[in-house]
């Protein structure tokens, strides 16, 4: 079991946690803009890397907020945003 | 006489304390501190099983953990399936059997008691041998660390250091992330029906550790040769432990069969208590063998070794103690991201790195291992499907081979196809011997096939241990509401809605669930009925921008809802699919009532939560779940009114004062309350909601306000036959992820102006916006009184005609309704707004019902009934 360290709590179990995706992926300014297969893009395809992953998690169990780690993907080791 | 092979003074056992046991028909007797395997064969009882496919006799073959073999039954104090001889320790009144397979496991609940503790350490030590005991004291010389030393083997007489928190009887099964690693002890296991009951039997352990010691020693390895698996073969150095721990001799006469120098020792102290020992060495240049560059070519006897044939004579033994080397128990290491290097001169696995703050010392880390290559394989011959990798599995030379000749390479393939190494025993004494015949077969070396990969549990662990006290009442937990003991008193069968325990329908004298279902509906469409809504999910969204925040979120705009007010509203998913649907009602300018759905309040909470602090962290909102700090009762029909008006005498309740979507602060049977005007089934409908601790008082308050109009409580069924017959669909019933809003029917609550809402972009794209989408419509079904199951499929034609018959859709919602006189159902039909009137079939135990799509809003399409 991973040790997650959320910014307000500091380090905890990662069953306190819920997952939530890559990270950095901004809701847009304006969808109605958007191509169909540019609003396909945002709601579908995500990085995906066997390596380090700037993704999002929330501390669920505890202070309830979000916040940003890179976890690498294959050693999950979590290390704070960069 | 009782116990023959015991020596008259070797071991460790108590010979103060016989204990009585039975194995198969047979009663016998051994001491305090023996394991089933060593009183076996202190009784000379070597058969303790069958192969699980060949039904060949089985033996003995380690003392320990890695036991592929000895597979038992325990009957007797409490069934247990599939333990191992070897860590069974015995006590009296002990019941096993031999076993072939898997075993059986208790027909009654078992009534031990099982936890789980967390422990937290600077250094865990696994293995307390010679090596691990050097490791826990270095460590335990650090002023302040805590170190756990834990053993899977029973207490010993060694020297504990100081300061050192040792754990018996625990097994390390699981080395995760950041070393976490979960351990196994068994507390109670040894004392029988002795065992205390107020004592868990097994414990749990969750290890955190700052760094951690491996000394988990090494296992020996077989070698093969044919009919390698009968009872009296075993590995050489069990033999020794038989000898050293428990004082008994494993045979009188016994061939030692060797790659390596460990033999010498096995045989000299083998010789010193009584036995004759002859040692064949498979090296030429072996000059301490009796019998140098030697080969095993056969074994006589069928249930138990009689003799061998080796270097071309043959001898006669009652034992063959074989040794082809030792492999470093790795398991854990491996597990922790640990890579492993193959090592030519111990032909052997060796740690080689690894991210975890972990190391290995001693055997594990191949201290002390006698220098040999290998198992060495025999050639190809008629006996190779007689000659064993994987015991416990009945898997031989051949079969290995066969794989290699169908064309598997990697050893994760051979595994797979063959089942070896897949055994309780997951291979431990036989793992590199695979990995030595497929390297023999493919002209490969060990080094390059490698092994298969370590996964936890190290030893199987039963349910109950994991279950823990998660179990029973335990399981989970039950939300009730404040009016639940009511319920309860009232007979009525609960529903579980997530955690939350909701009455379901509230049956009188001899009524079954239809019938009662058919009153609480005619009560509520001609009368007057109430039901405990509780459990909706409610969130209090505050803060000056929290009316621009719910319009991102709902389909419809609630930031120009006037204070009083309610509005149904959609959420959708940025997929633009249904997440959620509930009201949201305005208190005052800067702050709204928002409901869920029962099941999904934590979700939506959840939901808002997330927009909030990653995407739109400058709007001024806060929000707050209220679901607890509110009690709600529904009360419901054309008596609505009425009832309302007597307990509530303060507030106007004529249409025009407390119209439709409206709600009022009132003082309800002397509490203070809060009354919406909405309504799930169609009637004339008031929620009340009061705090949860007047909830009661409330509930009853409405019942004897009622009595004269025959008031009428109704549970959750009764909910679901009258928002049905209304059309309205159930998030997670009627939807299932796939569904929009427009799908159900609901286009009228997407707002008209462009402004962006969660989801909307989606609700244009190609597949969501085409017109031949499943639409929620109604069906009914040709005979009035038949019930369509919910899920039938939907087909368009009877007969079915060839497959692939296209399908079009499935029910979600079915009910008999006395409101229509007839049985309905709401379905997902494709293009099912442009089939209303069509004839379709749904499929009901294999036959076809012919059913009309209707409109999903069936009763009082005009809404008449709403005001009373
Ligand atoms: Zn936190």
């Amino acid at each position: 079991m991973m040790i997650i360290t959320c910014p307000w709590c500091g380090p905890r179990n990662e069953t306190e946690f819920h997952y939530g995706g890559e990270a950095g992926v901004a809701y847009p300014a304006d969808p109605g803009v958007l191509s169909d297969e540019e609003w396909g893009r945002f709601l579908f395809v995500r990085s995906n890397p066997k390596g380090v992953l700037h993704e999002r998690w929330s501390h669920n169990a505890g202070c309830r907020r979000w916040f940003s780690v890179h976890r690498d993907t294959v050693t999950h080791e979590v290390g704070p945003a960069r | 006489m009782s116990q023959p092979f015991r020596h008259p003074d070797r071991g460790r056992v108590d010979r103060t304390r016989p204990l009585t046991f039975r194995f198969g028909d047979r009663t016998m007797t051994g001491f305090a501190g023996d394991t089933l395997a060593s009183a076996l064969l202190a009784n000379g009882v070597h058969e303790v099983a069958r192969s699980v496919n060949l039904g060949r006799p089985r033996g003995i073959v380690t003392a320990g953990v890695e036991e592929p073999s000895a597979v038992v039954q325990i009957e007797a104090p409490f069934p247990e399936p599939m333990l191992t001889a070897t860590t069974v320790e015995v006590y009296d009144g002990l019941v096993a059997h031999p076993l072939r397979g898997q075993g059986w496991l208790a027909p009654e609940p078992d009534s031990a008691r099982y936890d789980a503790v967390w422990a937290h350490c600077e250094v865990l030590v696994v293995g307390a041998g010679a090596a691990g005991i050097a490791a826990a004291a270095d460590a335990a010389a650090s002023t302040g660390d805590r170190v756990i030393l834990v053993d899977e083997r029973p207490p010993r007489p060694s020297e504990v250091p100081a300061g050192v928190r040792l754990l018996t009887r625990t097994t390390v099964v699981g080395y995760y992330d950041d070393n976490f690693l979960v351990a196994v002890q068994r507390r109670t296991n040894h004392l029988g029906a002795a065992a205390p009951l107020e004592q868990a039997r097994e414990r749990l352990w969750r290890i955190r550790a700052g760094r951690v010691v491996l000394a988990t020693g090494a296992h020996e390895r077989l070698i093969p040769f044919p009919d390698n698996d009968r009872p009296g073969i075993m590995l050489a150095g069990a033999a020794l432990a038989y000898l050293r721990d428990y004082g008994v001799l494993v045979g009188r006469r016994a061939l030692v069969y060797t790659n390596n120098d460990t033999a010498y020792r096995v045989a000299d102290e083998l010789r010193g208590a009584g036995v004759d020992v002859v040692v064949a060495d498979t090296r030429a240049d072996a000059p301490a063998a009796d019998l140098p560059g030697a080969r095993l070519s056969g074994v006589l006897g069928d249930r138990r070794v009689t003799g061998v044939r080796v270097a071309g004579r043959q001898l006669d033994v009652d034992a063959v103690l074989v040794t082809g080397g030792f492999s470093p128990v790795l398991h854990l290491y491996s597990q922790a991201g640990g890579r492993l290097r193959y090592d030519d001169g111990l032909g052997a696995l060796l740690p080689d790195g690894c991210r975890q703050r972990v190391e290995v010392v001693g055997a594990a880390a191949g201290v002390g291992l006698p220098r040999c290559g290998p198992p060495p394989m025999p050639e190809p011959s008629d006996a190779d499907g007689r000659t064993f990798v994987d015991l416990q599995r009945d898997v031989t030379i051949a079969e290995v081979r066969r794989a290699t000749g169908a064309g598997l390479r990697s050893v994760e393939h051979v595994k797979r196809y063959t089942t070896a190494g897949t055994a309780h025993d997951q291979g431990k004494t036989s793992g590199l011997l695979t990995s030595a015949t497929v390297a023999a077969a493919l002209g490969s070396s060990a080094a390059e096939v490698g092994v298969t990969t370590f996964r936890p549990p190290y030893v199987p662990v039963s349910f109950a241990t994991l279950a823990g006290r998660d179990r029973d009442d335990l399981f989970d937990a039950a939300r009730l509401t404040p009016i639940h003991d009511w319920h309860l008193a009232r007979g009525a069968p609960f529903e579980n809605v997530g955690q939350w325990k909701r009455a379901w329908y509230y049956p009188r004298d001899g009524e079954d669930m239809a019938a009662a279902v058919t009153r609480e509906c005619r009560a509520a469409r001609t009368g007057v009925a109430m039901m405990d809504a509780s459990t909706l999910g409610k969130i209090d969204v505050q803060g000056p921008d929290a009316g621009e925040f719910l319009d991102r979120l709902y389909t419809n705009v609630m930031s120009t809802l006037a204070i009083g007010a309610v509005r149904y509203g959609v959420m959708c998913r940025l997929d633009g699919m249904v997440f959620d649907d509930g009201t949201v009602a305005r208190l005052t300018a800067d702050r709204f009532l928002v409901t869920t759905t029962t099941g999904n309040a934590a979700a939506v909470l959840d939901w808002m939560e997330e927009w909030l602090q990653t995407e739109w962290p400058h709007l001024r909102v806060w929000c707050t779940s209220v679901t607890e700090q509110w009690a709600t009762v529904a009360l419901v029909g054309p008596g609505a009114r009425g009832v309302l008006a007597r307990v509530a005498p303060d507030l106007a309740v004529d249409v025009e004062s407390f119209p439709f979507m409206r709600w009022r602060d009132a003082t309800v049977a002397g509490l203070p309350a809060r009354v919406f005007r909405i309504s799930f089934s169609g009637e004339l409908a008031y929620e009340i909601n009061v705090a949860t601790w007047h909830g009661y008082a409330l509930w009853q308050a409405l019942m004897t306000a009622g009595a004269d109009a025959g008031i009428t409580p109704y549970g959750t069924e009764t909910m679901h036959v009258l928002r049905a017959e209304k059309g309205y669909p159930i998030v997670g019933q009627d939807t299932d992820g796939t569904v929009t809003p427009d799908d159900l029917g609901l286009g009228w609550a997407i707002r008209k102006s462009t402004k962006d809402f969660v989801g909307r972009r989606s609700l244009s794209r190609p597949d969501t916006a085409r017109s031949d989408r499943k639409h929620l419509v109604g069906l009914l079904p040709d005979d009035p009184t038949l019930l369509l199951v919910e899920g039938a499929h939907i087909v368009g034609h009877t007969p079915l005609g060839p497959p692939p018959v296209p399908y079009l859709g499935h029910v979600t919602s079915s009910y008999p309704s006395v409101a229509l006189g007839r049985t309905f159902a709401l379905a997902l039909v494709t293009s099912g707004r442009q089939r209303i009137g069509e004839r379709l079939y749904a499929t009901v135990n294999g036959t076809l019902i012919p059913v009309e799509v209707t409109s999903h809003v069936l009763y009082d399409p005009e809404g008449a009934r709403r005001d009373g």
